[in-house]
């Protein structure tokens, strides 16, 4: 009746479940603040996830990545998210394209696509996380509607910071993760978006008197 | 023989039990509250009050109107039939599977609903019309949970639901903690509860359940009080056989009998302070908020279903 693997998977694929759950709820999030709290769980299931990966596998390099990803993703970034919406001060309730509930069931709709890509992909792996990467392929894409479906700039960074999580999960679970420079790489590029987004919003905001992203669809003729 | 005398032990006991867990959960929300508790027998009070006085028809209805106490009684004590609730191996448990079993509970809520409508009170068709609208958000999200239980044992059967689960090796399942949440909402819902209804409130503009039973008195409105505290102990008693299934006593194994009765008595002691919990903290949503709730529930319930394909391969 076991079917549920050993211990080591058992655990990952909890986390798994944890982190699909909470790239559903920044889904279904209104407030910008709480949408902070939740990518900063996201970045610790992440790294926890990681961690137990790399203790059950014995890859040195993976002890790096997790760590990286405790200091980078539910430290150091969303210290920056706070700082930027409190300058920027964009407190208010997140603005959505369709109604939550919708966007609830094109998420159950993304999440079916995705699994049904991933299994026959993970019959072909031999990692104990085999089985996680129709999850991570599932928090990309919610990531991806997510950045579609909200209307502000702030809410977009996000979704684009979540989706890099997702990124970062299917590594770990299809190939033990990338070689660490790479994940440096990849790490430091997130940071100096951040930052760049960050000068974009004031920007946007001292052209437009808004962070609505509408307002740069329409062509200015002077 | 023993396999019915102990059907019939069972489903007596449910019933005669119901209003017990319903007074317990109301003495736990005036400790949680600061209040000085009722005692623990008063549903049994109020229904007996009940039982002694003349009933009071409206001219307006029909026949439907008188029935309805009794179907919704029955279906109640059907669901307490089938439900394992101290022993898997009851000879009525073939009769129905969980899928017959939230069809009795839609059957109650429909009569509830025809009944409700049938005096013609603005009050009735209001209650009715939001007791449907909660009524099939609720049940999806109930399917699913159910469902993802279904698919981990691979039978509808509860009785076989409960074998499977309590005798397997440890192990997580992501799919079965998503599923008990959504089992939560859906309860909480189903059994107008506090974040989508308020049990102990008469205000005309929140008011679901008790709307719909406003007309009813005496020994109508206690059969009615009677299933509604049947049904929430019914869906307790589900949510143990899902999630909690130990302490359940096999096939006709009398011995074991008064450990399942203290395992059952401890688990509901326990649920009915949790919800008393549940109830304190939590605020009544808005009616139009019923709706997200619910899809949440639905939500959680599909995914524990995908999960637990996902993860089995």
């Amino acid at each position: 009746m076991n079917t549920a693997g050993p211990l080591s998977s058992q655990l990952v694929n909890l986390l798994a479940a944890l982190l699909l759950l909470l790239a559903f709820s920044m889904l279904a999030q209104r407030r910008v603040l709480s949408l902070i709290r939740l990518f900063s769980w996201q970045g610790a299931a992440l790294a926890a996830s990681t961690l137990i990966v790399a203790y059950f596998t014995g890859q040195a390099q993976l002890y790096f990545s997790a760590a990286l990803t405790l200091v980078l993703k539910v430290i150091l970034i969303p210290w920056l998210l706070h700082r930027l919406i409190d300058r920027l001060d964009v407190r208010w309730d997140v603005e959505t394209l369709i109604n939550i509930p919708t966007t609830m069931l094109v998420g159950i709709g993304l999440c079916i696509f995705a699994f049904a890509l991933a299994t026959p992909i993970s019959e072909m792996a031999s990692t104990v996380t085999r089985s996680t990467l129709g999850i991570a392929l599932a928090s990309v894409l919610l990531s991806f509607l997510m950045m579609i479906v909200r209307r502000k700039a702030v809410p977009q960074v996000i979704g684009f910071l979540a989706m890099e999580n997702g990124l970062f999960f299917a590594a770990t679970s299809a190939t033990y993760g990338m070689p660490l420079v790479v994940e440096l790489g990849i790490a430091l590029d997130v940071l100096v978006g951040t930052f760049i987004f960050g000068i974009f919003f004031f920007h946007i905001r001292e052209q437009f008197d808004s962070l609505d992203i509408r307002h740069m669809e329409n062509l200015r003729e002077d | 023989m023993s396999a019915v005398a102990l059907q019939l032990l069972q489903s007596l006991l449910v019933v005669l039990a119901a209003p017990l867990v319903l007074g317990w959960v109301n003495i736990c929300r005036a400790w949680l509250q600061n209040r000085s508790a009722p005692s623990v027998l008063l549903p049994y009070y109020t229904l007996a009050k009940l039982f002694h006085k003349d009933a009071v028809i409206a001219n307006t209805t029909s026949p439907l109107f008188r029935v309805t106490p009794y179907v919704l009684f029955g279906c109640m004590w059907l669901a307490a039939g089938i439900v394992p609730v101290l022993a898997t191996d009851l000879p009525f448990a073939p009769a129905a599977d969980i899928i017959a079993l939230v069809g009795a509970f839609a059957t109650a809520r429909v009569f509830g609903a025809l009944a409700a409508m049938d005096t013609g009170t603005s009050f009735g068709g209001l209650g009715a019309r939001r007791e449907m609208m909660i009524g099939f958000l609720a049940e999806p999200a109930m399917l699913m949970t159910l469902f993802t239980a279904a698919f981990i044992s691979g039978s509808t059967q509860l009785t076989t639901i409960v074998e499977t689960l309590a005798h397997r090796e440890f192990a997580i399942y992501p799919s079965l903690a998503f599923a008990a949440v959504a089992f939560l909402m859906a309860l909480l819902a189903e059994n107008a509860r506090i974040p989508v209804d308020n049990p102990a409130t008469h205000l005309e503009l929140t008011m679901v359940h008790e709307a719909m039973i406003l007309e009813y008195s005496a020994r109508h409105l206690a059969l009615i009080e009677w299933a509604v505290a049947t049904k929430l102990t019914v869906y307790m008693a589900i949510g143990f056989a899902l999630f909690l299934p130990w302490g359940i006593a096999p096939a006709a194994d009398w011995g074991a009998l008064p450990l399942a009765l203290g395992v059952f008595a401890a688990k509901a002691a326990l649920a009915g302070a949790g919800l008393a919990f549940l109830e304190t903290v939590l605020a009544k949503m808005r009616i139009f908020m019923v709706a997200e709730f619910l899809s949440t529930a639905f939500l959680l319930g599909v995914l524990g279903m995908l999960i637990h394909f996902l993860m089995r391969g």
